[in-house]
């Protein structure tokens, strides 16, 4: 406990730990100010950060710049939906298909891409994950580009846990959004960790001090995979419906800039910059028609001054503290 | 004679027309310190690249401590005990000059798919890292940010980084690469302690250094051994002295 309150002294500290408490309170803190559906979008930016979260650990500490990282939103919300599509409606079924598959899906993707580099890398991932976007449109019996309804949330057999319930949806994702937080802390400092980031530095060096890098890349690839199909899973759950939109290239876009957005290579950047990034074209959209015309200029002017996003800039007042 | 640590046989690499090691031999023996030394553009650093296992050969075989390691991965070959330094500082410029070399020494604790624990906290792993740091000289600096040190910081964390792999030979590729001469004798007078400890495979251009330090010495021209020998040999052998060491 003393360690999280020593934490709170830095801006960092302080601006992550009102990040987590927005997260907590929306529920409460949306019928308040009478803005409910906020709570909804609050909740689409929890799931979603789950995702930005598995993309910022191969890309901002393992320099695996993932132009088709949606594609795992996508294994894992058509895992439910085809599931429930044919009766199957166990939690514990359709999670673990969605899980597991994204893994495979991604060990597959990664064991090929990982071959490359740079624009390479980056260029075949998007074209593998374009590869599933356009299998799913051509599958007329899940709704092709109509997408695909679920009638109902994944059922886990326990009385008390009913996703359902709107309260269970969104507690249940807030608990997976600060568990994969907490993963991600962990994993990025340990051994494994260390490694990742090590060949993201040089990897050159990384080999002549004895580390094949490529079997550790391939690992986290996996891992950000199977998380990513986890934000896909509860994204299909919280929207009863999934379409192939949710793997398109934009979605993965999207996803990159949220990283960039909220701070590459930090633990919070993603959560931050995903809650941002939603949040603010829910509110510009709410003003005007034409609120691209302002969110367009706004993500150019962070790229271009802010580097290292919004915790570097938090980070800045950090250092003229000490 | 004793046994050679590593044998170079024919060894062949070339782009597109130009041979950059041309049918190349080299034996360097257990606890010597051998030197490689020529003019610009002799296939030195192609050489390293090759022994070292980040480039792959044309032709020729490499045979490190009895074994074949020709077709060997560079990490395979850091493994066996074979380790390169590089010319260009390669560091982690991102990463603590502690964690340079803890990641050096992690490397040789078996595989590193420990997803848990933290590295930095790891007492073990951190007190041999700091060890290493005090031989070299930078037991003060292991807080900085690699990229943050003096150059000729740089250049001793560059070996340091080599030597927490616990070698048994090193490839020094231009240790002394861009010092000042202060800075280039310090470095010769550490390497020197390092004598008998590491069999070496030195490729440097400062000739106080090669000629303070080395065993014997191979000179490379278009990468052909025109000479190898004694230091004195070297230094009196006419044709290197018209190829290289000029005749002043």
């Amino acid at each position: 406990m003393g360690k999280i309150l020593s934490l709170m002294k830095t801006p960092r500290g302080i601006y992550n730990t009102i990040l987590v408490l927005l997260c907590l309170s929306m529920p409460f803190l949306a019928p308040a100010i009478e803005q409910d559906f906020y709570r909804d979008v609050m909740l689409r930016a929890m799931i979603f950060a789950i995702a930005t979260i598995s993309l910022n650990l191969i890309m901002g500490y393992g320099g695996m710049i993932s132009f088709g990282h949606a594609v795992y939103l996508g294994v894992g919300g058509y895992a439910v939906g085809i599931l429930s599509y044919h009766g199957i409606e166990s939690g514990w079924i359709q999670w673990s298909v969605g899980i597991i598959g994204s893994g495979l899906l991604a060990l597959l993707f990664g064991a090929i891409c990982l071959r490359t580099k740079g624009v390479y890398f980056i260029m075949i991932t998007l074209a593998f994950a374009q590869m599933i976007y356009f299998l799913s449109v051509s599958i007329e019996k899940y709704g092709s580009d109509d997408g695909l309804n679920i009638d109902t949330r994944s059922n886990f057999g326990i009385e008390a846990f009913d996703l359902n319930d709107p309260m269970t949806m969104y507690y249940t994702a807030f608990v997976l959004l600060m568990a994969c937080l907490y993963f991600s802390h962990r994993i990025v400092n340990s051994r494994f960790g260390m490694v990742i980031r090590g060949s993201m530095s040089n990897d050159d060096r990384m080999g002549s001090i004895g580390y094949p890098t490529y079997p550790y890349k391939l690992a986290a690839f996996v891992i950000a995979g199977m998380m990513a199909g986890l934000s896909g899973i509860l994204s299909a759950n919280f929207e009863s419906f999934v379409s192939p939109d949710m793997m398109f290239w934009t979605t993965s876009g999207e996803m990159i800039f949220m990283a960039v957005l909220g701070g590459l290579g930090t633990i919070f950047g993603p959560l931050g910059g995903t809650m941002i990034f939603l949040i603010l074209s829910e509110m510009l959209s709410n003003i005007t028609e034409a609120w691209h015309l302002i969110f367009g200029p706004f993500l150019i002017v962070v790229v271009l001054f802010a580097r290292g996003g919004v915790e570097g800039i938090i980070g800045k007042f950090e250092k003229r503290n000490d | 004679m004793t046994e050679a640590i590593l044998k170079v046989d024919n060894l062949v690499k070339s782009f597109g027309g130009l041979v950059a090691t041309d049918h190349f031999n080299l034996e360097v023996e257990q606890g010597e310190i051998h030197a490689i030394i020529g003019p610009n553009g002799a296939g030195k650093t192609t050489l390293i690249n090759q022994i070292s296992g980040m480039m792959k050969s044309d032709g020729g075989s490499i045979t490190f401590d009895g074994r074949d390691i020709t077709h060997m991965s560079a990490p395979s070959r850091c493994h066996t005990g074979l380790v390169r330094s590089f010319q260009i500082t390669s560091i982690l410029k991102n990463f603590r000059v502690i964690d340079n070399v803890a990641l050096a020494i992690q490397a040789r604790q078996g595989h590193s798919f420990r997803f848990w624990k933290a590295a930095q906290k790891d007492q073990e792993l951190q007190g041999a890292a700091q060890a290493v740091l005090e031989e070299i000289g930078l037991g003060e600096r292991g807080n900085v940010l690699a990229g943050n040190l003096a150059h000729g910081e740089q250049r001793r964390l560059e070996i340091a980084m080599a030597l927490a792999t616990s070698p048994k030979f090193l490839l020094l590729d231009e240790p002394m690469a861009g010092m000042d001469s202060q800075a280039s004798e310090d470095m010769t007078t550490y390497l020197r302690t390092l004598k008998g400890k590491y069999t070496m495979l030195l490729i440097e251009h400062d000739m106080d250094a090669v000629f303070a330090l080395a065993d014997r010495i191979t000179v490379l021209v278009y990468g052909r051994a025109i000479a190898s020998g004694s230091p004195d040999e070297i230094r009196n052998n006419a044709e290197v002295r018209s190829a290289y060491l000029g005749d002043d």
